[in-house]
């Protein structure tokens, strides 16, 4: 399950998705996820790099991505396949 | 190197072209403190969920409501409704206050007296009284209020067997406007029972009739209704004066003003929408001072107010468990207490405050209680910061009807603290324990055996 490739993401939070015209924003946080999402990141990764430079324990930020990526999905932002 | 405060990662739609009837969403203000003591340390010190009532509150909106009052009819008594929170320290300082104590049960009557109020300033409302209840009512010279014609032909028997002359009033309804009708307490205005009952009264050597009540609702948001309530008990009043040449004491208007507190399905906050205690007084006095009495003949005016006394000066703090996604996509949170503790959701859309700041981001959440119900829902909507496991809240204008309609159910009711005018916690109900939950059970010898394995 990957980030879909046409969504446009600003460093800002600002999410543009050119397919639907949907827009959303996200925090600080969550534009960097999205960013090495698009990097193709895998989550261990992803967990990792936010570990080591936020201030949250390893088992607390998975549960928050898990849940993050859930509204990714229920908002039709990721590739299914 | 020092790393970056964390915040859970979020993404929120925005809706283009629909913005927001009302402006931005209401900023989350954040409430660290209640009267300068820290909402952590409270939770440290007593534990969460925990209640908390603020002693300078409750003496500022009873200051308030009698100088209100006071500066437009000469002659103001309120008296404290019980039932709206009955925590002995509470109820001590209303009547430090100057207010009498309105009860509706034996069971609030003897906690008046307990409070030292003395007999003759209790107002005993309410359709269940025993016989026992109403000879020490008037062995003690309290005011009766007479809820029915059963209650009124049992206590003119008592009063003669017991050579009592109790003071009595009778409780009237009536249709001031408002609907529901709130026709079940009292005996009706306008088909004659009220009336009726006056003249049963009156002719009854054993009792004095005093007064006449009414309350015609709670959390009334007209205050012509009030109104109306007065002009039909000043006519009463008037007709037993010139039928019966008989003067009547006091009028008691009862409770119901409305806290600034939403109700739930409100378009606009309460704040902005409830009329001020100003605005009763108003439609109150204004309606007894033009219906023509003389001065001397003013009638003295008891108020029972209770919501709009406390409901602003109790916090309800409380923790954060767990969040979780619902199956539409919905946020949720679950909180370390439900509608068991916190009685009055049924009705509120409260204010709730983070305790912490959470950053600038914000998200729709739906709170939960811990109950395992379906209606253990504490708010269905509400913007708050994001959230973590453990991070506090706090709810408030819970002052009211919570600390009486508590329930317990599958856990114990928490402590209460009062914050007294110099911002020290005292305890004034402790959480209840398993011990004190079972003390009133009985287990039948045949049961005590172990149960085999
Ligand atoms: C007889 C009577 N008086 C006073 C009150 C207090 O009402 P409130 O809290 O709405 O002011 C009540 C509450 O229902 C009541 O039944």
């Amino acid at each position: 399950m990957r980030f879909k490739r046409n969504i446009a993401t600003s460093e800002a939070g600002f999410i543009f998705n050119p397919a639907s015209g949907d827009s959303f924003s996200s925090n600080p946080i969550g534009s960097e996820i999205l960013t090495q999402l698009k990097e193709d990141k895998s989550r261990q990764e992803i967990i990792e790099v936010i570990a080591s430079r936020y201030d949250v324990e390893k088992n607390q930020f998975e549960r928050d991505l898990e849940d993050f990526m859930s509204q990714l999905r229920d908002y039709n932002l990721l590739d299914e396949n | 190197m020092e790393k970056l405060k964390y915040e859970r990662p979020i993404i929120k739609k925005l809706n283009t072209g629909f913005s927001n009837k009302f402006g931005s969403q209401l900023k989350n203000e954040v409430v660290t403190h209640l009267e300068g003591v820290g909402v952590k340390e409270l939770i440290r010190q007593y534990g969460s969920p925990l209640f908390v009532i603020s002693e300078k509150q409750i003496r500022r909106n009873y200051q308030h409501a009698v100088r209100v009052f006071k500066t437009r009819y000469p002659k103001i008594q309120f008296a404290w409704s019980y039932k709206t929170n009955y925590l002995n320290a509470v109820c001590k300082i209303f009547h430090q206050e100057g207010s009498w104590a309105e009860v509706v049960s034996g069971f609030e009557y003897e906690k008046a007296l307990g409070n030292g109020v003395p007999g003759n300033k209790i107002i005993f409302n309410g359709p269940d009284k025993t016989d026992e209840q109403l000879v020490k009512a008037a062995r003690n010279n309290s005011l009766i209020h007479i809820d029915h014609f059963d209650e009124l032909y049992s206590l003119i028997k008592l009063s003669e067997e017991f050579q009592l002359k109790p003071r009595v009033a009778i409780r009237v309804n009536m249709d001031t406007g408002i609907y529901p009708k709130w026709d079940r307490f009292g005996f009706n205005y306008e088909n004659g029972q009220a009336w009726n009952a006056i003249t049963r009264i009156i002719n009854c050597e054993n009792l004095n009739l005093v007064g006449l009540h009414c309350h015609i609702g709670t959390f009334m948001l007209e205050t012509g209704a009030y109104a109306i309530a007065a002009v039909k008990l000043c006519d009463l009043l008037r007709n037993i004066k010139e039928k019966h040449n008989k003067t009547i004491q006091y009028l008691d208007m009862g409770g119901g003003f409305p806290s600034s507190n939403t109700l739930k399905g409100s378009y606009l906050p309460g704040v902005d929408t409830v009329p001020t205690i100003d605005q009763f007084a108003d439609a109150i006095t204004g309606a007894i001072l033009d219906f023509g009495f003389r001065q001397d003949e003013l009638p003295l005016l008891i108020l029972e107010t209770g919501r709009a006394l406390i409901d602003d000066a109790g916090f309800l703090l409380g923790t954060v468990l767990a969040n979780k996604r619902l199956s539409d996509g919905r946020r949720s949170t679950i909180l370390d207490f439900g509608v068991n503790t916190l009685f009055t959701s049924f009705w509120y859309d409260f204010k709730i405050s983070p305790a912490q700041d959470g950053g600038q981001y914000t998200e729709e959440t739906v709170l939960y209680g811990p109950l395992c119900m379906n209606i253990d829902i504490i708010s269905e909507n509400i913007t708050l910061p994001l959230l973590q496991k453990g991070d506090h809240l706090v709810v408030h204008r819970v002052g009211a009807y919570n600390m009486t309609q508590w329930m317990q159910f599958i856990t114990l009711r928490p402590n209460v603290v009062l914050l007294d005018q110099e911002g020290h916690s005292h305890l004034i109900r402790k959480a209840e324990t398993l011990d004190y939950i079972e003390s009133a059970e009985q287990i039948p010898a045949y049961l005590k055996k172990d149960t085999p394995s």
